[in-house]
């Protein structure tokens, strides 16, 4: 079973390493977003530094989810995704499997990109170490959850900008945990209960969102 | 008597079109003795004098707009599980009311918000969270347009619903979690009331109210949509014969 979703994995990874422009855009639209901030907001240090914790957890969500109504869509397009769900291997680990590349591809540069831009937005050593910690529990649930909303909109007119609309409410918890304890070590409240919820919100997506990912795979197909 | 003839579209339609008038009259009834207590019973409050009336619209659409979220999700699951077509007519019947009763929510709060806080919108855990209620209403009647295939649009809208629906206990505990402008919730099953009875009677007989009106709709609406996707077979045809 888990050679299946080591196979999925080293696909979508191979695929990936293939067509470098296609990941390396979500992460510049991940720069972009944050860097506009200053630019619209103002340069004062400390205006800066209270904003930023929010301003690169929206850039984040954004940028996923730039790249995610593209999680089936190529696959759904040459044909192999059809065949792929029809294989007797669970439809369940596919999703997974697909998630779980998406957060390699797109999560893990953009935890090597954020302290950078949190050096730029003047946050603190300790505030970046925490952004890093919720960022590490915080983007795979946005892979989880964009699974279900790109397979939900697979093939649809628009689906894009749909996609958009039908996952950014989901988002919401992991953008106030994440956020929230950054800003809760800013404060000097501490971290840890922020944490703890964003590892809970990882524990329940990670165990409900591929089975409704997977739903939602077979209703867009059937 | 077997309850699940009325799980067929066409039996359902006729015992439908034979309870809307029973709610519509319900909904009548309560809704004007539920404004005459709340207008001319219910006393004036001692600390917000008389804006504290709006809460007998705010409370009921608030409910309500979490109980349709609840009940959408709840038909959704029925008709993933069980393969019946009515269920998910239902869900799409009741989404505009939804809709329609957190928008309300959200603008009778605000014109309470002004008088009370000075302010018309707070970014408080309780008005986010039905803030984002919307959205998810919004969604999901969004990705029912975009879908032509019926079939495929009843799964899909269903699946978001159920997903969502984890957002609706959020709402609810939001209270508890963060604590912030929004005063706690004054109707508790475990502890006495914290108002006086008068105006949890007018608020509970307007909630009635709002959840009466919501049946007739949703009847109304299912009513339509049944006749729309049995447009085909000789039920309707006949029954279009005999209205016109």
């Amino acid at each position: 079973m888990h050679r299946f979703l080591l196979a999925v994995l080293r696909r979508d990874l191979t695929l990936a390493a293939r067509r470098r422009g296609d990941w390396l855009i979500a992460q510049f639209f991940f720069v972009m977003v944050a860097s506009l901030f200053p630019l619209g907001v103002g340069p004062e240090p400390e205006m800066l530094a209270r904003i930023g914790p929010g301003v690169l957890w929206v850039a984040a969500t954004l940028a996923s989810l730039l790249s995610l109504s593209r999680l089936f869509a190529d696959d759904h397009h040459d044909g192999s995704l059809e065949h792929m769900v029809l294989s007797p291997e669970p439809t369940v680990l596919l999703v997974l499997g697909k998630s779980l590349a998406h957060w390699l591809i797109y999560g893990i540069p953009l935890l090597l990109i954020a302290p950078v831009l949190g050096i730029q937005f003047n946050l603190s050593w300790e505030a970046i170490w925490v952004l890093e910690i919720s960022l590490l529990l915080g983007t795979p649930i946005l892979s989880l959850l964009g699974g279900v909303g790109a397979a939900l909109t697979l093939g649809l007119r628009g689906g894009g900008v749909l996609l958009t609309l039908l996952i950014l409410p989901l988002y919401v918890p992991a953008l106030i945990f994440g956020a929230g304890a950054v800003d809760g070590v800013m404060a000097g409240t501490g971290a840890e209960a922020h944490l703890s919820l964003l590892g809970a919100f990882l524990v329940l997506s990670l165990m409900i969102a591929p089975w409704i990912a997977a739903a939602a795979l077979r209703v867009s197909l059937e | 008597m077997n309850l699940y003839t009325y799980a067929s579209p066409a039996n359902f339609y006729v015992l439908a079109g034979k309870l809307v008038p029973w709610f519509a009259w319900g909904t009548g009834i309560f809704t004007v003795w539920g404004l005459y207590i709340a207008f001319f019973l219910a006393p004036t409050d001692f600390q917000q004098s008389e804006a504290y009336r709006i809460i007998f619209i705010h409370v009921p659409a608030a409910w309500m707009s979490m109980f349709i979220y609840l009940v959408m999700a709840f038909w959704g699951a029925i008709g993933l599980a069980f393969n019946t077509r009515l269920s998910f007519m239902m869900a799409r019947a009741l989404a505009p009311t939804g809709a329609i009763f957190t928008f309300i929510a959200l603008w009778t709060g605000a014109w309470w918000g002004k008088p009370m806080w000075g302010a018309w919108w707070v970014w408080d855990a309780r008005l986010t969270s039905e803030l984002i209620l919307l959205f998810l209403y919004v969604g999901i009647i969004a990705l029912w347009a975009a879908i032509d295939d019926i079939k495929r649009g009843d799964r899909a809208g269903s699946l978001l619903t159920l997903i969502g629906a984890i957002n609706v206990p959020i709402i609810y505990f939001s209270v508890k979690w963060w604590n912030t402008l929004h005063q706690g919730a004054s109707v508790s099953l475990t502890k006495a009331p914290s108002m006086a009875a008068t105006m949890l009677q007018g608020m509970l007989v307007l909630a009635i109210a709002a959840w009466l009106y919501t049946i007739t709709v949703a009847l109304i609406r299912v009513r339509r949509i049944i006749l729309e996707r049995e447009r085909q077979t000789e039920w309707v045809k006949a029954l279009l014969e005999k209205e016109t």
